[in-house]
């Protein structure tokens, strides 16, 4: 009987977390970003019907990049989460850090157990009551979890974007129209050509909606937004 | 975080009722076994028709429905409430109003509201109007065990079907049948005095306020004779509640205009009497 091979645990690591960066880095990226009323949210995204960004919960909004099949069964277990923490308890009691630690969870446990780690890299958000903050939650393919503030870029060439994003942004009176702009802005960068407005997948968590916050803004309307 | 993704349902019911059976409505799972909830002389029995003390209502007018219910808790012979809301907004566009054991009545509330917004989410469109009316009929169906135990729960559904561009009305039996109503209906232990009422006074395309009337109408003539039903309450200026759903959405009609409306309905009374 043939012995099986010895892979040192360092090595296995480093292979799975080569793989999955590989992957995510094949996808295009996701940028979330804080505005005066909330948090914008901005995927490059040619598709208007498969979406990556999507709403979790009352003020908590959900994004992913790498592979759709992947962070869409994420979405959907967050949803789930989501709604079994509210049924349960209370609306309030749902929270995007609780929600945060159960990707981080199942990413690790995956990125650890199985064969193949996922190739996805997730965005948790939540917008604030008004004059509290807001949380925004990077998840990378391995369960390590970054507390982000001011903005995040996922997936594609998110380094290039962060890079970008930091010279760029400033904290103060960021409207809806400054920071979709920026936004924008920031994906043409990298991809070194014209996005057009059909392109972009655009949400908001707006804190001045009653009830729920999560908003989708088709692009007639980000069209008029940016005018 | 549940890692089992092979349940692909969009439904938070099945969701529920696959990995948390225990929160259900009457926890079946544990109550369908011969426990402790079920006494040993009342298996096999069938219980009596309940009518528990609830007159609830819905009427068709020109721009949607109306839903209308009285405020009444009762425990046996005891008034155990004077505020309770019986009419449930479930989304922008459809409300519940439930008569029967009041727990159960408010926990299947929340949870099909829990439903159409879960559902909603996970698929990115909303179910249509025919689809709730359907859901919530399993829902109900789900609760038959309960009704042997006494815990019975009835609802009535209205919609604004978007598609149709009209207001629509579905009435349930306690083993989950769904009946499409035409014009109005109303359940609960004053709900035969309310037919009655909304029988001889019915007009199709009424207004708002003409619809309102009518319901109110209906709720004060099922409180006349029922004792279950509670009527305007003057003194604690408690009034019925109701809902409007209409195209644009689903509105509260403020107490106010409950109040107006209810002192002409009591001009007119005085008049008669």
């Amino acid at each position: 009987m043939p012995l099986p091979y010895y892979v040192s645990p360092e090595q296995m690591m480093q292979d799975k977390a080569e793989y999955a960066k590989k992957g995510i880095a094949k996808g295009r990226s996701i940028i979330a970003m804080e505005y005066q009323d909330g948090v914008l949210l901005v995927a490059d995204n040619p598709s208007a019907s498969l979406y990556k960004i999507s709403e979790i919960y009352d003020n908590i909004a959900f994004s992913g990049a790498g592979k759709y099949s992947e962070f869409e069964n994420l979405r959907k277990a967050g949803i789930r989460h989501a709604d079994l923490k509210g049924y349960m308890y209370s609306r309030e009691d749902v929270t995007a850090r609780s929600l945060a630690n159960g990707y981080s969870q199942s990413l690790g446990t995956i990125f650890s157990q199985e064969l193949k780690p996922l190739e996805v890299e997730i965005l948790v958000a939540q917008v604030g009551e008004p004059g509290r903050p807001n949380e925004m939650y990077r998840i990378s393919f391995d369960g390590s979890i970054f507390d982000e503030r001011g903005f995040t870029a996922s997936g594609g060439r998110a380094e290039a974007l962060q890079v970008y994003l930091k010279d760029r942004y400033t904290s103060e009176a960021q409207t809806l129209k400054t920071a979709l702009a920026l936004c924008a802005a920031a994906l043409e960068s990298i991809t070194n050509q014209k996005l057009p407005l059909e392109g972009l997948e655009v949400a908001t968590l707006d804190r001045t909606r009653v009830g729920r916050k999560f908003r989708r803004i088709p692009p007639t309307e980000s069209r008029q937004i940016l005018a | 975080m549940p890692l089992a993704f092979d349940d692909q349902s969009s439904s938070f019911f099945d969701y529920l009722l696959h990995q948390r059976p225990d929160l259900l409505p009457g926890s079946r799972g544990l109550a369908s076994e011969n426990s402790v909830s079920m006494p040993e002389e009342s298996r096999g029995v069938v219980p009596p028709p309940f009518s528990h003390g609830t007159t609830v209502l819905a009427l068709k007018y020109e721009r949607g429905v109306l839903i209308a219910g009285d405020r009444r808790a009762t425990e046996g012979f005891q008034i155990a409430g004077r505020r309770m809301e019986k009419v449930f907004k479930v989304d922008e566009h459809s409300a519940i109003a439930i008569a029967g054991a009041a727990g159960p009545c408010l926990e299947m509330a929340k949870l099909f509201q829990t439903e159409l917004e879960h559902y909603e989410k996970v698929e990115g469109v909303q179910l249509s109007c025919e689809g709730k009316a359907n859901k919530l009929g399993q829902m109900v169906k789900a609760n038959l065990p309960m009704v042997f135990q006494g815990l019975v729960v009835v609802p009535i559904y209205v919609g604004f079907d978007l598609k149709r561009a009209e207001g629509r009305i579905f009435k349930y039996d306690i083993t989950g049948g769904r009946y499409e109503e035409s014009d109005y209906h109303s359940i609960g232990s004053g709900g035969k005095e309310a037919r009655n009422t909304m029988r001889e006074h019915f007009r199709k395309n009424l207004s708002e306020e003409d619809a309102l009337t009518l319901a109110l109408r209906s709720l004060y003539n099922a409180a006349e004779d029922d004792v279950g039903t509670g009527g305007p309450d003057l003194v604690r200026g408690i009034y019925p509640t109701a809902k409007c759903v209409t195209a644009s959405g689903i509105g509260d009609i403020e107490e106010e205009r409950m109040s107006r409306v209810y002192a002409g309905l009591i001009e007119e009374l005085k008049r008669g009497a």
